[in-house]
């Protein structure tokens, strides 16, 4: 990777993106062995610096971080008594000082990994864990992992796959990560939503977008359902969740609409009943649990990737 | 640059080295081939054509240590290769790691690492093409095909017909 | 003879007639080619002769604020850029609100000596648009207060709205209009737009602006009253207030130098520096921008300048507070956008930046180069270059988004009621008392 950084998948070219796939895949090939614990990272320190509950994806840096042996910190905001403002700064400058070289951020304001790579206030490299409502690479690389585990002869480009990304796209950093990634291997996405949840700018993204989930549902090779949260309904997005739930949510008739070599995700956590419903969420053609295993393999590979040395010139012969 | 080992010497290394394998374990009932990536994957196939066309096929796998070495922080990434144990395992097995040159010895200490968490070998072997010296670790080569003294600035380029075209190995400055 | 009396050779107007000026008592005694005089005389070396600057629309955080700014600080700053006149937004702390308020901030104008600091009055008592502050009380203070606005906050109530336009009638006052629907804006951080959208940050739709534009324009047409439009930002805004001039409508309009020079696009860098309310808009919107200025749409430039200590940019965007400095920087960006580009001359960049703000604000001192008047003046070298240093500016903040930029028109010299208080580009230490 040429980024010291992983703030967005624009860090990442096509090839690297192949390249986290691919390692992640060879990982998977160590780690489903006998090998649980490489010891790569040995002595290196890791922080994750958790600004927004996410029990899910910090257990899941952590479990990468582990599995290369580095020395994980856990730092959480939550509750403590860190104000706004100048917080991030001086939380990351004394992390650093305590020797993390490798700093996991999840923050609530669009942005603040790139600021905390960019602003000069520490040198470690940064992965953005999700920040507000801009990206989330990680998961989007996962679920790249996760669908080209399904579509083999895909493995090198996406193209000719077409995948749905459902419901509210307007605050979804998983959906601006996807977007970006899976466009770049190739893939044709469709948003899918109510018009409310679909950003005004989205007309300028490569995708396609439509309101009725119905007249997609059967062209589609892999259907993302996005997460519901309970304060849209409040904000007047959607009128009532039952509403929401016929509408956009992934049921019965629809689980049956869909093609039977089409894969069902979500990146969790799911409100089972509204966007999807426990049949579809347990059926032969989810693939909720996998994504959840790969991303700590995809996690792995990033780890990996970024701390890595810089290139010396040749001596002897590289292995 | 100058070239130090030419493709009628490296193939006479490569079938004396499993000459002494076979002289060296009893025959070849539990030897294992174990290549590190890139060449040494390439070295431990044709030390297989050897031994079979000498004695017996034996099981040939690859070991990648990329994950296991220690300067991680000193070098680039590299993109992983899978490794391949054969079916049987590693268990009770004499096993011979095969790598194309030995310099510092970290490579092989990475892959002794390695090794122990896929199994429990009778016996771990090393056997290189080149051992140039300068070792920063207690280890050393069971097999070698040519010793050749080196100065640490000085490079050792070892090249194989199936991966880069043509048999020789070079050193220069 | 005064010691601030003085010649002022070799200078040029806006038009490029060659004049001398003779300041005396104050004030300017005589223009004419080639005077002679007793005088001490100042070469201009044959720059550009100026009325001074006059900004309607300054932050300048005394009270309450003094880390950021100070009345002294600001007025130094002005001096910088060639501003002789100031007016202090109402959103300190406490808010200006009543007279005593902005009598203190005239006072502190008064004490500085050096540009005139007139204060705006709140429309509402501490900006909470709620009630109407006491507008009669503040007109006929010591402070004489003309211009009234809840900056910071849009006066969205309508009915509070309507009434604050008509009470002002008794006493010529204008209400000057922070236009953002508050409900339409809530949380917002950027344009909503194609860049938002990517960058995942809460938008702020053009149409917020608009529509109490919109609806104030109506109101200002029904109750027969003054309305001022604080930094238009949008093309739609613009092609408002085209029609509501059409109409004949008492509407006057501001635009920043950072609207006429700035796009939303800078935000992806995430850096808070570009964090301002009104938010940067679109290439479309600047250009709308820059046209309705040239063609008089949009009556002048107001600098919005709006300090803010280092530790409320240096965080993450949504941290950040909203807001840029300008007063030093504002003659060379507007000269830049609107001069280098051809849209407009320097005659017409004096009407929008001196004498058409001095009279929305009823400033009769300022705005003119005429013998008899206070001798408020700048020169400027319209020739040469100069590249913007956030840690070199007089303002006591250095959140500018244009360090770094090499810009055109140097101020010179500015004389505040004759007293030279810049010289060759340095504070001279003087002051009117």
């Amino acid at each position: 990777m040429h980024s010291p950084h992983l703030l967005s998948v624009k860090d990442l070219s096509k090839s690297e993106a192949l390249e986290v796939l691919d390692t992640a895949r060879e990982l998977s090939r160590i780690t489903d062995g006998a090998i649980k614990k490489l010891p790569t990272l040995r002595g290196r320190t890791v922080v994750n610096l958790f600004f927004e509950d996410s029990t899910r994806t910090r257990l899941s840096f952590e479990a990468a971080a582990k599995r290369l042996s580095a020395e994980v910190i856990n730092f959480s905001a939550k509750g403590s008594s860190v104000s706004k403002g100048e917080s991030l700064k001086d939380t990351a400058q004394t992390l650093e000082a305590m020797g993390a070289e490798l700093m996991i951020i999840r923050h609530p304001t669009s942005g603040s990994a790139q600021r905390l790579a960019e602003s000069g206030w520490v040198n470690a490299h940064i992965v953005n864990a999700g920040d507000g409502m801009h990206e989330h690479p990680t998961q989007a690389l996962l679920d790249a992992y996760t669908i080209r585990s399904h579509f083999p002869e895909h493995d090198r480009d996406f193209t000719g796959l077409r995948i749905g990304i459902v419901g509210d796209i307007l605050h979804s950093r998983v959906a601006r990560s996807n977007v970006l990634l899976l466009t770049a291997l190739g893939a044709q996405v469709v948003l899918i939503g109510p018009p409310t949840l679909i950003p005004i700018g989205a007309i300028s993204w490569p995708v396609d977008i439509s309101y009725s989930l119905d007249a997609e549902i059967g062209t589609l090779d892999a259907i993302m359902m996005l997460r519901v949260q309970s304060e849209r309904m409040t904000d007047a997005f959607f009128p009532t969740e039952r509403e929401y739930a016929r509408d956009f949510g992934l049921g019965t008739e629809r689980l049956k609409a869909l093609k039977r070599s089409a894969i069902i995700m979500h990146p969790g956590p799911m409100n089972r009943g509204l966007e999807i419903s426990a049949a579809s969420a347990d059926s032969p053609q989810s693939v909720i649990l996998e994504q959840v295993a790969n991303g700590v393999l995809v996690r792995m590979a990033i780890l990996y990737l970024l701390m890595g040395g810089t290139p010396i010139p040749t001596e002897g012969v590289l292995v | 640059m100058s070239v130090v080992l030419e493709q009628s010497e490296i193939d006479r290394s490569l079938r004396r080295i499993a000459h002494e394998i076979i002289e060296r374990n009893h025959g070849l009932q539990s030897v294992v081939l174990l290549g590190i990536p890139t060449r040494g994957v390439t070295l431990a196939q044709r030390i297989g054509t050897f031994l079979a066309s000498i004695d017996a096929q034996v099981p040939v796998g690859v070991l990648d240590i990329t994950m296991f070495r220690d300067d991680l922080r000193m070098r680039p990434p590299k993109p992983l290769v899978p490794t391949q144990v054969p079916s049987e395992g590693l268990d009770g097995k004499d096993l011979i790691l095969v790598d194309d040159v030995l310099f510092s010895g970290r490579t092989i200490r990475a892959a002794l690492d390695a090794i122990g968490e896929l199994g429990r070998p009778k016996t771990v072997q090393v056997a290189v093409l080149i051992d140039r010296g300068h070792r920063e670790l207690p280890i050393r080569a069971d097999y070698v095909g040519k010793n050749i003294p080196t100065n640490a600035r000085e490079s050792v380029r070892v090249q194989l017909r199936e991966i880069d075209g043509i048999d020789q190995v070079e050193l220069s400055v | 003879m005064s010691d601030s009396d003085f010649l002022l050779k070799n200078v040029v107007t806006s038009d490029g007639t060659p004049i001398d000026l003779e300041v005396r008592e104050h004030r300017i005694a005589r223009i004419g080619n080639t005077l002679t005089s007793d005088l001490p005389s100042i070469d201009g070396d044959g720059a550009m002769v100026l009325p001074g600057l006059v900004d309607l629309h300054t932050h300048l955080r005394e009270p309450g604020k003094e880390n950021s700014e100070t009345v002294l600080s600001g007025s130094q700053a002005a001096v910088k850029g060639g501003y002789t006149a100031l007016s202090a937004m109402a959103n300190t702390s406490p808010v200006a609100d009543t007279a005593g308020v902005v009598e203190q901030v005239a006072r502190l104008g008064k004490e500085a000596g050096l540009c005139d600091v007139f204060p705006i009055g709140a429309v509402t008592v501490g900006l909470k648009g709620e009630s109407l502050a006491e507008l009669s009380a503040m007109a006929q203070s010591a402070a004489r207060v003309r211009i009234f606005s809840d900056d910071g906050n849009c006066i969205s109530d309508p009915l509070l709205m309507r009434r604050a336009l008509e009470y002002v009638k008794a006493f010529g006052g204008v209400i000057a209009q922070h236009a953002q629907d508050p409900l339409l804006t809530v949380g917002s951080q950027m344009n909503e737009g194609v860049v938002s959208s990517r960058l995942g940050l809460k938008g702020w739709p053009s149409v917020a602006e608009e529509s109490i534009i919109a609806r104030d324009i109506l109101m200002a047409h029904y109750v027969q009253s003054r309305l001022h439009i604080c930094h238009l930002t949008t093309k739609g805004g613009v092609e408002l207030v085209r029609w509501a001039k059409g109409q004949g409508i008492a509407v006057t309009a501001e635009v920043t130098p950072h609207h006429l020079m700035l796009t939303d696009d800078l935000a992806e860098s995430y850096d808070p520096i570009y964090k301002v309310n009104p938010p940067l808009r679109t290439k479309v919107d600047v250009q709308a921008l820059r046209e309705g200025l040239a063609d008089g749409t949009i009556d002048i430039v107001a600098t919005d300048h709006a300090p803010h200590p280092a530790e409320d940019k240096d965080c993450e965007w949504s941290a950040a507070a909203f807001g840029m400095i300008g007063l030093e920087t504002a003659l060379s960006v507007v000269a830049k956008a609107m001069i280098e580009s051809g849209l407009m001359d320097w005659q017409t960049l004096a009407l929008r930046m001196s004498t058409t703000p001095a009279l929305i604000g009823g400033y009769e001192d300022h705005g003119t180069i005429e013998v008899g008047k206070p001798a408020n003046i700048i020169v400027v070298d319209t020739s040469s270059t100069w590249t913007v240093d956030r840690n070199k500016l007089s303002s006591r903040s250095s959140n500018t988004p244009f360090h770094d930029f090499t810009l055109p028109a140097r101020v010179t010299h500015t004389f505040f009621r004759g007293v030279h208080v810049l010289g060759n580009g340095q504070l001279t230490g003087r002051k009117y008392e």
